[in-house]
């Protein structure tokens, strides 16, 4: 194989500087002792951190956010799970039409979905449910699991499963012994990016959030668009961090590149 | 288990999501279709009634809107095309890096993907803002102050920013399928590295740059929290004059008939682009 020249390793850096910039800028400005937006010269401080846990606005957005993300990740994978083996293990007409209706939050624009959504919520009475926006998340992060879970499957021994069949073993016993802990890496990545999915989502959301239930990303939206000061730093640092942890977590259980890399076509 | 139980088993599997796709995507998408051709009175709001094609026809006539699917078009296009220049031969470059440096920077230029995008923006405004850093880098050169935040480059920049993971995703997967025998025999037989680059490399990956420039394009064309937080109150991308139809002029009939002409759009590229593509590819490539 060829080595890189100097200029595309010249290349590479402008590029990951180009990548990181504006993630180590929030995180750098979010120590600032000042009232402004400036880099930190002289000291760190953590008054604005101080500041987001005392706004009770933020702190709400992050616990509604939190519990929406544990509660629509957790149906995603309950949903795809049962789906996913419907449409790797049985060939049957409309398996093609369930597959492609399954995927398609990824390729319907996430704007369309909500305007959809708000006017079904308008119409059921539902505008401003906690309950329905749970539902709404989890349907735009199933994509996400449903892909991790076939790829489990897809790559699936059945050897195991018919021993443990042929020596009398019912289905129910075969699917919790044995099936569930063999895709076990892809259902609970798939969590993982569900998780983070709908942590970070805020064009959806933004249609069918109420004043009660608005999500960080929803808040920090409205909040940049009137006013920009180290505050907006400080939440955007603290959700940088939450992602990094997600990350870790998800790298150690799956692996962050067989999520990225397999997880986008 | 009998042939009929056998073969109602995977929708049983499948009927819990098959529930929520329906209740929450299909019935929620013909309900906004119908919304559409609503009649809209300024004072008393939608007529359900009532159908009229008037919203349909003052998008494609009043010059605010064209205007502004024109904006969304041409951004769209240039951040793909720039994800083109930037992503192709930075996949490249990364995949002929050895490890574990080869692992860590993909993963240092793909993660930002799970960052919140209202995050990236703000980081962003601030690197782009009058006072930014960007600027204060001009100014070490003698140039500027230059005004980029809330002007279309601020959009542009930031959103390739957001879009090139999509883009190196795909080149990148294309990159492992290449045979680097095939790039050895070619230098060996004498070709240039720009020769070997141009007609070994290059026609292998192209299925990926169609399928990445396919995708930019189309999530950038909706995209929502970038141009709302860069482009200011009068850089309008279809996405938040959406949001201000709904939001703020109440019109919901007209800000539901923008967005289905955004979705039968990003479709229609979609689908009929992957067809192209994939019908040309699997030809020539088997």
């Amino acid at each position: 194989m060829t080595k890189n020249g100097p200029f595309a390793l010249a290349f590479n850096a402008l590029v990951i500087a180009f990548m990181l910039a504006p993630l180590v800028v929030v995180c750098v400005v979010a120590f600032t002792p000042e009232n402004t937006l400036t880099l930190p010269t002289t000291e760190f401080s953590l008054r604005w951190f101080r500041a987001v846990f005392e706004h009770s606005d933020f702190m709400q957005s992050f616990w509604n956010s939190l519990w929406l993300a544990l509660a629509s990740a957790t149906i995603a994978t309950l949903l795809a799970v049962p789906a996913g083996m419907a449409i790797t293990r049985y060939s049957f007409p409309g398996r093609d039409f369930l597959n492609a209706l399954f995927l398609s939050p990824l390729i319907i624009p996430h704007l369309v979905l909500g305007v959809a959504l708000l006017r079904m919520f308008a119409l059921v009475g539902g505008t401003g449910s906690f309950g329905f926006l749970i539902f709404a998340h989890a349907l735009i992060v199933t994509p996400y699991t449903l892909r991790l879970v076939v790829a489990a499957l897809v790559g699936f021994d059945r050897s195991a499963e018919q021993a443990a069949l042929s020596l009398g073993a019912s289905q129910a016993t075969v699917f919790k012994r044995i099936t569930l802990p063999m895709i076990l890496p892809g259902v609970t990545g798939g969590w993982l990016l569900a998780f983070i999915s709908s942590f970070d989502e805020v064009t959806m959301s933004i249609f069918v959030t109420s004043p009660s239930t608005v999500t960080l990303p929803v808040r920090m939206y409205m909040y940049a668009t009137e006013s920009i000061d180290p505050l907006m730093a400080a939440v955007s640092a603290l959700m940088v961090a939450v992602t990094a942890v997600a990350m870790i977590v998800l790298d150690r259980l799956y692996g962050l590149d067989r999520v990225l890399v397999g997880g986008h076509k | 288990m009998n042939a009929h139980a056998r073969k109602s088993t995977p929708w049983w599997l499948s009927a819990p999501a098959l529930v929520l796709f329906t209740v929450l995507l299909l019935v929620p998408l013909g309900l906004t279709a119908v919304l559409s051709f609503n009649v809209y009175d300024p004072a008393l709001g939608v007529k359900s009634g009532e159908f009229t094609l008037e919203h349909y026809i003052h998008l494609f006539t009043d010059s605010y809107y064209y205007g502004i699917f024109w904006r969304t078009f041409w951004i769209s296009a240039l951040v793909a095309l720039i994800c083109v220049l930037i992503g192709t031969p930075e996949a490249y470059v990364l995949s002929r890096m050895r490890n574990p440096w080869r692992s860590i920077l993909l993963l240092v230029v793909l993660a930002p993907l799970l960052v919140s995008v209202v995050v990236r923006a703000f980081g962003w405004s601030m690197l782009l803002g009058p006072e930014g850093l960007v600027n204060g880098l001009l100014g070490v050169f003698g140039l500027g102050p230059v005004k980029i935040l809330y002007t279309e480059t601020a959009i542009v920049i930031a959103l390739v920013h957001v879009m090139l993971p999509f883009m190196v995703i795909p080149v990148w997967t294309s990159l492992q399928k290449l045979d680097t025998g095939v790039e050895n025999a070619a230098l060996s037989l004498g070709a240039t590295p720009f020769t070997t680059l141009r007609r070994i490399v290059l026609p292998q990956v192209m299925p990926g740059i169609l399928s990445g420039s396919l995708i930019v394009f189309g999530l950038a064309a909706s995209s929502f929290a970038i141009p709302g937080l860069l482009g200011g109150r009068r850089l309008k991308m279809v996405a938040t004059v959406v949001y201000d139809e709904y939001l703020h002029e109440l019109n919901w009939p007209l800000g539901a008939a923008v967005a289905l002409v955004l979705l039968v759009a990003n479709l229609a590229v979609m689908l009929s682009y992957n067809r192209l593509v994939e019908g040309r590819y699997k030809k020539s490539l088997g």
